[in-house]
């Protein structure tokens, strides 16, 4: 018989101290996850938004709720923040900005200027 | 030289390498598409539907919606293979995104060809 080794696990995510990188990382795949799970949301909006000119209005009326906009406003960053990490990904794929100070540099860089976009699209679009 | 024998489903390059070229479509419509949205002269349905109602833009726009399904089916699968553990939980919401992705496809073709 064998017998399985209990080994000890040291998983305390509060503790985990994620480098910039890793922290772009683990956005990535959040901010994609988030995205699928609201694509029926963004569907039926784009769908009213072309449908008709009353589906229009009612495209408009949805987008007013400030729940909806708060909702929107997350999915904007989240969308943002998958394109530009999506970009630093590729790039990091052909070999641009491998070494350590070159990668931390484009990690805060992806960081900001999600949130930058953000900022002045949901403020241009509000 | 040495050659290694490789064995297993085969589909990881073909993911790896279709997870970029439907990123590489899709940030090239949202540029596209910023673009267009930005030289619109007023947010009306006349002028939001017109600047879809061209051949290239639903032609684009498709392109853009079908890449998204791909890339969305291939990142999804890959955090439920991370995360989900017991391969029936794992196969049944395969199983589910899949059947959304699909019907999200159709939804989207009507949503551009109902123009």
């Amino acid at each position: 018989m064998t017998v399985r080794k209990k080994r000890p696990k040291h998983l305390a995510l509060h503790e985990i101290r994620l480098p910039l990188a890793g922290f772009v990382s683990i956005l990535h795949r959040v901010s994609g996850a988030g995205l699928f799970l609201m694509l029926p949301l963004l569907l039926s909006l784009f769908g009213d938004s072309l449908g008709s000119a009353e589906t229009f209005a009612d495209y408009k009326d949805t987008v007013s709720n400030p729940l909806v906009k708060l909702i929107l406003f997350g999915l904007l960053w989240a969308f943002l923040h998958h394109f530009c990490a999506g970009i630093r990904f590729l790039l990091l794929d052909v070999h641009k900005g491998l070494d350590l100070a070159s990668s931390r540099q484009s990690a805060r860089l992806v960081l900001i200027v999600s949130l930058v976009l953000t900022v002045l699209i949901g403020v241009k679009l509000w | 030289m040495v050659k290694r024998i490789v064995v297993g489903a085969h589909y990881g390059l073909r993911d790896w390498l279709g997870q970029r070229v439907t990123a590489i479509v899709m940030a090239l419509y949202s540029v596209y598409f910023g673009i267009c949205a930005l030289l619109l002269p007023e947010m009306s349905y006349e002028a939001w539907s017109g600047m879809f109602a061209g051949g290239f833009m639903r032609f684009f726009s498709f392109l853009f919606f079908m890449s998204l399904f791909y890339h969305a089916w291939v990142g999804v699968r890959d955090i439920f293979m991370d995360y989900i553990k017991p391969d029936s939980v794992r196969l049944a919401l395969h199983v589910i995104v899949m059947f959304l992705l699909i019907g999200y496809a159709g939804w989207a073709a009507q949503i551009l060809w109902r123009l």
